[in-house]
């Protein structure tokens, strides 16, 4: 058991040296939610009104709604970074080494997986720190009771980083991840418009951002920031992450997924 | 017990063949060179050999362990180098060598210890505090080779390490790994440069596929220079 936890030490501590070097990651990492909640929900708080829903007991303004949105969209660019990173390892080589340990690949996956999960965590309370300084808040205790809600949602998209690491072949390959899959997954969620917005326009729509699991991650993380569990929002997370993992450990299975490729 | 045994080995890229029932056994401490022209066959058979791709035909054993039935004890005794560099080049040789260690499940004292030894042995000691970034082709070769020492294994492997070395570095690191096999490691050495080959080395020469011959270097050779009888061998010659 101590191999285990040894090779868990050693990945965590590799992703977190790796994220340290890159500080310009840091900082767009930072930066980008930064922009939306500070620039565009200033400018489409007039636009659009927000009225009662739940877990806000009061009306709420347009930067307070979409902060948890703004969570989320900090871990799934996360998630893809990571995912970025492994294609990366994979053409350079070091991927190799992690594949032909004597320790379970199962094990290994999920290591990378909390490593990169750790970071993303990290990054979204510096996020809710800088909010918070521009005197967008949430109860104060609800900053402990997101924590759960943010790992749990972290693993679902660092899950979802690591199935799409294995199909990608090419580092080249990774700006169509960015049109079809985050931009997608963030616009198509109920990061910045509720959902019964989102009805009123198009039904499709609505069932599709319902459909998405990352306007679960957000719900989740919405409601545990005001103390409160959404239930429906973990079941629908837990799901995605269950197959997003046994897609990813079904494509780095050397019998199957990695076939045909020389990496 | 058999360092390494191959035993039918065949795998294919759809339609294309690109091993086909490759078989050969090498004994405890001796030094294999697996000679092949480009596309022979030799970097499926590393990535079979380090279980990166997986066959149903045939039968890979690694110090007497299946590596189809017995993964992690299979690996556990094997020392890899492959052919494209594999350092994380922001890390110091000795942090490259404790990450690898760790995969392994070596930690704290008992790393340090196999770190040091390994990197004496390789005469790079001196050097543990550098970025990999900073070594030039040679000792970034030797520290691949340090590092795939660390946990002890009973078969190393190595891809083309060779490749992009000046010919004094390849002298160094030929000459080193020719004193591991003395030692009792079984050593696979893959490349397409007949001159890193020695007279009294065992010698498997891969072509289109197959084992095309399987002996001592110097009987292979027979009265011609080695790279002479390797291209005729191969249909390269003129």
């Amino acid at each position: 058991m101590t191999g285990y936890l040894t090779a868990l030490r050693a990945i965590v501590w590799r992703e977190a040296l790796r994220f340290v070097h890159q500080r310009e990651r840091f900082i767009a990492a930072l930066v980008r939610p930064l922009v939306w909640l500070l620039v565009f929900a200033a400018g489409f708080r007039a636009a659009l009104g927000v009225s009662i829903i739940a877990p806000y007991a009061t009306y709420i303004t347009y930067e307070t709604y979409i902060v948890p949105g703004l969570c989320g969209m900090i871990m799934l660019f996360n998630g893809m970074q990571s995912s970025l990173s492994l294609v990366y390892d994979r053409e350079m080589g070091s991927m190799k080494l992690l594949l032909t340990s004597p320790l379970p690949r199962g094990w290994l996956l999920l290591s990378k997986l909390i490593g990169s999960t750790a970071i993303s965590v990290l990054q979204v309370y510096a996020f809710l720190a800088i909010a918070a300084a521009f005197g967008i808040t949430a109860p104060p205790l609800g900053y402990l009771t997101v924590l759960p809600a943010l790992v749990v949602t972290g693993v679902m998209l660092g899950a979802l980083g690591l199935l799409l690491s294995s199909f990608i072949s090419q580092l080249e390959n990774f700006a169509g991840v960015m049109n079809f899959v985050i931009f997608p997954m963030f616009f198509l969620s109920s990061a910045l418009y509720p959902l019964w917005k989102m009805a009123e326009s198009s039904e499709l729509l609505h069932a599709i951002c319902a459909f998405n699991p990352f306007t679960h991650g957000v719900e989740l993380i919405r409601f545990a920031l005001y103390q409160q569990l959404n239930l429906p929002a973990l079941g629908w997370v837990l799901l995605a992450t269950a197959i997003f993992s046994l897609g990813a450990i079904r494509g780095y299975d050397p019998a199957r997924g990695m076939k045909g490729r020389k990496g | 017990m058999s360092g390494l045994r191959v035993s039918g080995l065949s795998y294919a890229y759809g339609a294309k063949q690109a091993l086909d029932r490759v078989s050969f056994d090498l004994a405890p401490g001796c030094f294999c060179a697996l000679l092949g022209p480009n596309g022979a066959g030799k970097s499926t058979l590393f990535a079979l050999l380090t279980r990166l791709l997986t066959t149903p035909e045939g039968r890979i054993e690694i110090a007497g362990y299946d590596l189809s039935r017995d993964p992690r004890k299979a690996l556990a005794r094997l020392g890899i180098v492959f052919q494209q560099t594999t350092l994380d080049l922001d890390l110091t040789v000795r942090q490259n060598l404790m990450y690898f260690a760790a995969l392994h499940g070596i930690a704290g004292r008992d790393a340090a210890c196999r770190i040091d030894a390994a990197l004496d042995r390789l005469a790079i000691r001196d050097r543990a505090g550098e970025k990999a970034r900073a070594l030039n082709g040679g000792h970034r070769r030797r520290t691949e080779i340090a590092r795939a020492l660390l946990h002890d294994p009973q078969v190393l492997l190595l891809d083309e390490p060779t490749v992009g070395l000046d010919a004094a570095a390849r002298q160094a690191i030929t000459d080193h790994v020719h004193e591991l096999a003395g030692t009792g490691i079984s050593v696979l050495w893959a490349t397409h440069l007949t001159d890193e080959v020695r007279g009294d080395d065992r010698l498997v020469i891969l072509h289109r596929a197959r084992v095309l011959a399987d002996g001592i270097a110097r009987d292979i050779a027979g009265d011609a220079p080695l790279s002479d009888r390797f291209l005729h061998l191969t249909g390269q010659g003129a």
